[in-house]
């Protein structure tokens, strides 16, 4: 895909605020300490008086979110993955998910792209943590334009929201005219033998993925599921009946995350084989992150290995 | 404030430990010990300090209250109710399943309650979020906090302190109930937030110490936060934990336990008789 343009959804991130921002005087931004790698320092240069830098204190950052929600403002509070659902997971429990208030948390860096900073800083735990919240809606865009349309529908959406960008550039696959809605997947191209269900930078692997099988005579449908939680069930299903084997491809532990949502959703619906891709039960390490994601199995060439044995 | 205001504010005080004393009996769990030493302040702000409407709890232009210590939510109802918020006949459901007096307060079930709390370190955060929601705004509420000595052990104080102080969050007040008492002891043994006064100082706080269950001094303090510009206004209040209560006084036992039928009526007995002599004078 070496044509093809490729952006980081954390830049995504920053520009859909901006221009979001223009458009609502109650959307403020929240930071800690790293408005240049979230990027939300685009919005902090656009409407500094509503750029709030919190210090590096992600626990009390999340508060003032919950606090500022109160007021009738609708408050993005940012960092990277590792913090914002990491350290400050009992935060947003308690302040956020618990009173069930409007606040958004724009968590950037997740998953092993993040690359040379090692696993302090790879989390690969974030869906499943954020996933046991109730009301709490989890989303993890695949592209540059979805990521812009999930942060738009996050802002309509009233309640907690939980968006997961990344840190590397990655192929923008859908067009400017794609229809976004929270708790709707999508088909990304039709098959019938095997269901690729895919997340984040996973679903750009899964279309490569499906072309090498579609030359080895493997119809394999792809889909694309951004809102992790609340999960398209009618989709999955439809996938399982349709194709009969299912593969779940996530850049997340496969412990807690899209692949285990996927086989509950199956076991008790209907029971179909599952083979999920994702980081097992590991740590990442230093390196680049297109070799960190080919080391690690989060590849098109290991979705193909993985469909061929299934 | 006049004679007879004080007096009405202790007779109304007596009333909230007499709620409290009877929610946690009713709810046979709950924490009386933390409720009672700040139930002189909880009656001074819902019958003095705080702009609030209990015909209209959600009122946009209203002061807001943030129990940070929100384990003494039997204080808080029992101000609210007596308020007016909701019935005083509903205390002893607290804690009781499907009561919507949750064992630690539920601002979506309990009129009057501002913001859910219950873990330690978090309602600080919150009410600096609010007043710096109010200042973004242009809106001249204020946002007032309580948190005990022992909380103050949570780092995360200390994050929402430099916030507010950052922010010159004038229109925030942060009061804490050094009642000296926690869990496990008296809080300098345990783990000591001693010097209060010179640490909030340190991080830019206006400052008055007072004597928590005096109601002139609680009013000059309050007087004087509203007063200050600038910055932010702290205030800390000596108290006695299980004030109002003879066998509870200065007893960490009572951090969390509940008084049993028993107790219960001496504790009444002895509210009953200082609401006599207090109505008497």
């Amino acid at each position: 895909m070496a044509d093809v343009k490729k952006i980081a959804t954390r830049e995504s991130y920053g520009n859909a605020l901006k221009e979001l921002g223009a458009q609502h005087p109650d959307l403020v931004v929240l930071d800690a300490d790293l408005a240049g790698a979230t990027k939300t320092g685009t919005f902090q240069k656009a409407f500094p008086d509503r750029h709030i830098d919190c210090g590096i204190a992600e626990s009390n950052m999340i508060c003032v979110a919950a606090g500022l929600a109160t007021t009738g403002l609708v408050p993005f509070a940012s960092s990277f993955a590792m913090f914002a659902a990491g350290r400050a997971f009992e935060q947003v429990r308690n302040s956020i998910g618990y009173p069930h208030l409007n606040v958004k948390i724009g968590a950037t860096h997740g998953g092993i792209s993040v690359g040379e900073d090692g696993a302090s800083h790879q989390c690969c735990e974030d869906f499943a943590l954020m996933r046991t919240i109730p009301g709490m809606v989890v989303m993890s865009p695949s592209d540059d334009v979805e990521a812009r349309a999930c942060v738009k529908a996050a802002y309509e959406h009233v309640g907690p929201v939980y968006m997961r960008f990344g840190r590397a550039a990655c192929p923008v696959f859908h067009s400017e005219d794609y229809q976004f809605e929270i708790g709707k997947g999508e088909v990304v191209c039709d098959g019938s033998d095997v269901a690729i269900i895919a997340t984040g930078i996973m679903v750009a692997e899964a279309i490569e993925a499906a072309k090498a099988l579609a030359a080895d005579g493997i119809s394999a449908r792809v889909i694309n599921i951004c809102t992790i939680k609340p999960l398209d069930e009618a989709l999955v299903l439809q996938a399982a009946r349709e194709c009969g084997k299912v593969i779940t491809a996530e850049e997340h532990s496969v412990i807690g995350g899209l692949g285990e949502a996927v086989c509950s959703l199956l076991a008790e619906k209907l029971p179909t084989p599952v083979r999920r891709i994702g980081v097992n039960d590991e740590f990442g390490h230093s390196g680049p992150a297109a070799a960190l994601l080919k080391q690690f199995g989060l590849s098109a060439e290991h979705i193909v290995e993985v469909a061929k044995s299934f | 404030m006049t004679a007879a205001e004080k007096k009405q504010l202790a007779i109304t005080a007596c009333k909230v430990r007499m709620g409290i004393v009877t929610a946690t009996h009713g709810a046979k769990a709950g924490h009386p010990g933390g409720s009672l030493s700040a139930a002189d302040l909880f009656t001074y702000l819902y019958f003095k300090e705080l702009h609030v409407d209990p015909s209209n709890p959600k009122m946009d232009e209203r002061d807001r209250f943030v129990l940070s210590k929100g384990h003494t939510a039997p204080g808080l109802y029992s101000a609210l109710a007596l308020r007016g918020f909701f019935p005083v006949e509903d205390l002893p459901t607290l804690r009781h399943i499907d009561s919507y007096l949750q064992g630690h307060p539920n601002m979506n079930t309990v009129p009057g309650v501002d913001m859910s709390t219950g873990s330690l370190g978090q309602g600080i955060s919150v009410a600096a979020g609010m007043a710096k929601g109010a200042k973004l705004q242009g809106k001249d509420y204020r946002v007032y906090t309580l948190l005990g000595d022992g909380e103050i052990q949570e780092g995360q104080v200390w994050e929402a302190l430099m916030f507010g102080a950052h922010y010159h969050l004038d229109n925030l007040c942060v009061i804490i109930d050094n009642n000296g008492l926690q869990i496990d002891g008296k809080v300098s043994d345990v783990m000591s937030p001693y010097p209060i006064p010179e640490k909030l100082r340190a991080f830019g706080y206006a400052v008055a110490e007072i004597d928590g269950h005096d109601f002139d001094q609680i009013e000059a303090a309050m007087t004087l936060a509203r007063a200050t510009k600038g910055k932010p206004f702290a205030i800390v209040m000596k108290t006695t934990k299980g004030k109002g209560v003879s066998y509870m006084e200065d007893k960490a036992g009572w951090h969390g336990k509940a008084p049993n039928d028993e107790e219960y009526k001496i504790a009444m007995d002895e509210l009953n008789a200082q609401l006599a002599e207090l109505e008497a004078n």
